[in-house]
């Protein structure tokens, strides 16, 4: 890893303890911001330029917006005092942080000890845009047809949940 | 440790700070950016093992994280339009005040 490497990979690493850690919820937002450009950084340093880009359009310009928007239209109004003081069965903070530090530690172990993993770098010859481009367009069409799909019925379903329903009068419309 | 497994090494970090954020925070939009985060994880793994496995002039690598990335929009839009759905009808977004079936 070059030093680029390195500082990219560190502010995603900050970036992302500090988007899963803060209060505010904007900053959240914003710190996610910080990560998706920094792995963004890391995918031009691995050669994926097209990856890099769609990474800096989807997740900077259309999920992290999503969040800010999201964030924007509910207001936590915090844990309601009448049941704030209900026994839980179990404390959420440590055994959340054990179970994720627990699949770290082995996926880490795992990727230190591994012997499977090739230890020489071949020389990159990455594919341009071109030739990913005719590759999307004849051997993954029918993938990327099911994707079009996808999109297409995520934005609908989307569409259809987060569109204010009338009221109608003689129903009792919850709280 | 070879650059493949430097880059392993923070994809793991990336994801266990995902999971640690998924699984201890109650706003479910901090959950939707943990997931997020997890997911990128994954997609540095795959651009890794593409870069530093036995053929990175194949295509694959590439257009598998990208078809990855657009499961991830989807995924996003429909869990907040969901997250903003359940805010319009019980006024919360915290995970532990969701703890009704009936509507």
């Amino acid at each position: 890893m070059d030093p680029a490497a390195i500082i990219a990979a560190l502010l995603a690493l900050g970036g992302a303890v500090a988007a899963v850690s803060l209060r505010n919820l904007i900053h959240c937002a914003l710190c996610l911001v910080l990560t998706f450009f920094s792995v963004a950084a890391l995918f031009l340093g691995l050669g994926a330029e097209f990856v890099s880009f769609a990474q800096v359009m989807v997740y900077v310009g259309a999920i992290a917006i999503l969040i800010v928007f999201a964030s924007l239209m509910t207001r936590d109004p915090g844990t309601d005092p009448a049941r704030a003081h209900e026994p839980r069965a179990i404390r959420p903070w440590p055994l959340g942080l054990g179970i994720a530090g627990a699949v770290t530690g082995v996926l880490l172990a795992c990727v230190g000890s591994s012997r499977l993993l090739p230890d020489v770098a071949t020389p990159a010859t990455a594919p341009s845009v071109r030739e990913l481009g005719q590759e999307l367009m004849t051997r993954y069409v029918v993938a990327l047809e099911v994707v079009g799909l996808l999109l297409t019925a995520a934005m609908i379903g989307a569409v259809v949940l987060a569109v204010r329903e009338p009221r109608r009068p003689d129903q009792e419309v919850g709280r | 440790m070879t650059p493949l497994q430097r880059y392993l090494v923070v994809s793991t970090l990336l994801f266990g700070v995902g999971l640690a954020g998924a699984l201890t925070r109650r706003n479910a939009i901090l959950v939707l950016v943990g997931i997020e985060l997890m997911l990128t994880a994954a997609n540095l793994n795959f651009i890794a093992f593409w870069r530093y496995g036995p053929n990175p002039e194949s295509a694959a690598g590439i257009v598998f994280t990208l078809f990855a990335i657009a499961v991830a929009a989807a995924e996003t839009a429909v869990g907040l339009a969901l997250i903003i759905k359940i805010y319009r009808h019980r006024r919360t977004t915290n995970l532990d005040q969701m703890d009704a079936l009936k509507g």
